[in-house]
């Protein structure tokens, strides 16, 4: 995946910063219980929502074993309406492939529509050591790419950014990339929304090649569907000449009727709408219509081996929607960034590590980023049973070894034995309770100084349960 | 009607109050209750930090020990969506390495008899009056496991309303995970305690005397962030509200 995150730390040290910045705390919980409420009502909307869900997962699932026919199928029909396909096997081929399409246009900037597939490649900065400029044009998207920044979620990238911290962001930087902010703009929306239009009018006007990414691929008839809010996809669509589609291959649907499902299961569990504003649908070209050219790049970067792991391949459903993001836990006081991939949030923990590998210490630090609480796995549009795929992710991580779980290890096999001993369980009870009152407030070594840095200790019983059992029933 | 008490190890060592409270609600209904001394831990605690193999021995055990028991009872919801959820999973997989035929029959065989402690007073006792008296005000937590694998619903809420002289007030947030999930709450400890800070104001704010719940690990993550900040509010195991009477109060 994307160089941009490499040497990440992992997980509990990216968080802490996150955790102590009082600031994100309140922008990432104003923002995520407010559209994990709204989320709550729009799917209620639905009486058959359970049969919508349980028929996403069945699309997703049936694609996916099928996926060679299916992405056989999308060449085969997007070639036929006049377009061009390219397989990238990892981010570096994808890269290569689309800087070559863009120097064969002699363009030097292209306008972007929001592809989490060339975050995750880290395509802009490929292009920028090319010479090329990519825009991004999503609001939210534009917003990090002027802040210097990284998205820090799925489907609102600067969530972790206020009305004022983007004002600020428009003043100081609108003008080093095209059209500057406008003299004495106020934090209302309203008015940033406008800045944000007229700066990205004049790129739209002007560009001549586009990159975008896409929802959905609908295989019978080569396809391509990008839902959206702002309309600023469809003119990264359709102005340009030349319109490069990078994709990850797990996102082809067999039909349309498959399409139906999803239109209904994505807007409300992302944005809580009963239908985005904007669906916009392009398939090869066109005549006196849209762009000249079509190219799909097709992605794999680590999901062909995702979809050989029996439970983690349920991962490779997952339609973007953020649902579990915006009601995890754990995401909603670590914030988006301490996951180290364009994927973070519960997905994220289960994905970055499947198609990045677990040899990092922030993938391997990964599985263990959830309390197992199950929200998301609640949430989740096409029923991903995240808890599930991070225990056995888990699993790999400490079969693995490395930092930490060398000790891990012996610990918990001593616990077994233990556990596996009654009468050893019952003397190391008894012994605890004898000694309680000499035991300290706070505890030294690794888990117990973690535990009483914040928590008192129960205090131990004067006897076991088991002891009192054979003294009063036995 | 042969039941048995499944302690579980964090109780059996740490909270014994609760267990034995367990057995006398279910003494109380007329239930005549038995403990296996052969019991010891779910293993949870390997299984959720990734240690599937080392979980082996103990789903073995705990299966053998509860076998012939028409009903197992347990005041922890994180242990029964263990048993329930994981079990099966641990069997096939081991099956699928070719081992474990034993262990994935016991541990299949377990399923079906094991219950969370409200589960069976509502569900198989049809009770949700215990006869329980507790005069104060509780605010209820309803922990993750029981809440979304067990589907809980509002049992642990009608037999707290059925209590004398308890006042139920709401716990705003009541669904957000307190934080504790296991080694989660060593491993992550910022998040952790980020998460029980949250939690515990939420429970100041109602005023209650009592933040209940039905799972001791999370009342001990709870429970111990209020210690440590001298909270007037105490974490108490709805068992043990539940076994307190007029003639025997609780404390």
């Amino acid at each position: 995946m994307s160089g941009t995150y490499l040497g990440m730390p992992a997980f509990p040290r990216a968080a802490r910063d996150a955790v102590r910045d009082t600031t994100l705390r309140g922008n990432l919980r104003h923002a995520t219980h407010t559209i994990r409420d709204k989320r709550a009502r729009a799917v209620a909307e639905l009486d058959d929502w359970a049969a919508l869900r349980e028929a996403g997962k069945r699309i997703k699932d049936h694609t996916l074993r099928h996926l060679d026919r299916y992405l056989v199928r999308v060449e085969e029909a997007v070639t036929a309406a006049g377009g061009t396909v390219h397989w990238a096997a990892d981010a570096e081929e994808a890269n290569r492939i689309v800087a070559d399409l863009v120097k064969a246009t002699g363009e030097s900037e292209v306008v972007k529509v929001k592809s989490m597939a060339t975050q995750e490649t880290g395509l802009n900065e490929a292009l920028e050591a090319e010479g090329i400029r990519a825009y991004e044009t999503d609001l939210a998207e534009l917003i990090v790419q002027l802040g210097k920044d990284r998205p820090s979620h799925i489907l609102v990238p600067a969530i972790h950014r206020n009305r004022g911290e983007i004002r600020d962001i428009f003043r100081s930087e609108m003008g080093e990339w095209g059209r500057p902010a406008p003299e004495g703009l106020t934090d209302t929306p309203a008015e940033l929304a406008e800045a944000a239009r007229l700066h990205l009018r004049e790129k739209f006007l002007r560009a001549k090649v586009g990159i975008s990414g896409a929802n959905f691929m609908v295989a019978e008839t080569g396809t391509l569907v990008v839902v959206e809010s702002e309309g600023n996809g469809r003119m990264c669509l359709t102005l340009p000449e030349t319109l490069i589609s990078v994709v990850g291959i797990e996102k082809v649907i067999p039909t349309w009727r498959d399409l139906e499902v999803f239109l209904q299961l994505l807007p409300r569990s992302s944005t809580a709408e009963r239908m985005n504003p904007y669906t916009s649908m392009w398939t090869g070209t066109t005549d006196g219509d849209g762009p000249r050219a079509f190219h799909l790049v097709l992605l794999d970067n680590g999901r062909t081996d995702t979809l050989a792991d029996e439970v983690g391949r349920q991962a490779l459903r997952c339609i973007r929607c953020s649902a579990c993001l915006n009601v995890c836990p754990v995401y909603e006081r670590a914030g988006g960034h301490a996951y180290g991939s364009v994927y973070p949030g519960p997905i994220g923990a289960i994905l970055s590590p499947q198609l990045r590998g677990t040899g990092s210490e922030i993938d391997a630090s990964l599985p263990y980023a959830s309390s197992l609480c199950g929200a998301c796995y609640e949430v989740c549009p096409v029923a991903i049973d995240i808890p599930e795929v991070l225990v056995h992710l888990r699993e790999k991580v400490a079969d693995q070894g490395g930092a930490g779980h060398r000790l891990e290890r012996a610990a918990m096999r001593t616990a077994t034995w233990l556990l596996d001993h009654p009468a050893a369980l019952n003397a190391a009870e008894r012994l605890a309770s004898s000694t309680r009152k000499l035991h300290p407030k706070r505890l030294p070594g690794p888990g117990a100084r973690q535990w009483t840095n914040s928590r008192d200790l129960p205090d131990l019983p004067a006897e076991p349960f088991r002891d009192w059992w054979k003294k009063n029933h036995a | 009607m042969r039941v048995a008490l499944f302690a579980t190890c964090v109780n059996d060592a740490l909270y014994p109050s609760t267990a034995i409270a367990t057995v006398k609600v279910l003494e109380r209904l007329g239930v005549e209750v038995d403990f296996p001394a052969a019991q010891t831990c779910c293993g949870q605690p390997q299984y959720n930090t990734g240690y599937r193999r080392a979980t082996e021995p103990l789903v073995l055990r705990t299966a053998r020990a509860f076998e012939g028991y028409d009903h197992v009872v347990t005041p922890s919801g994180s242990c029964v969506a263990m048993v329930r959820d994981n079990y099966p999973r641990i069997g096939a997989k081991a099956v699928a390495e070719g081992r474990g035929r034993e262990l994935a029959g016991a541990a299949a065989s377990l399923v079906p008899h094991v219950y969370e402690l409200t589960e069976f007073l509502v569900d198989v006792l049809g009770v949700t009056d215990v006869g329980a008296c507790f005069p104060h005000t509780v605010t209820y937590h309803p922990s993750c496991h029981g809440l979304r694998m067990l589907g809980l619903g509002d049992r642990p809420r009608r037999l707290l309303e059925a209590v004398r002289g308890l006042e139920l007030v709401e716990l705003p947030g009541a669904e957000e995970c307190c934080g504790f999930g296991g080694t989660f709450a060593v491993k992550n400890a910022d998040v952790s305690e980020a998460m029980g800070e949250d939690k515990i104001r939420n429970a100041m704010s109602t005023g209650a005397d009592v933040l209940c719940g039905a799972d001791n690990s999370c009342l001990m993550h709870i429970g111990g962030m209020l210690r440590r900040q001298d909270a007037p509010q105490r974490a108490l195991h709805l068992a043990e509200i539940l076994a307190s009477t007029e003639e025997e109060p609780l404390r």
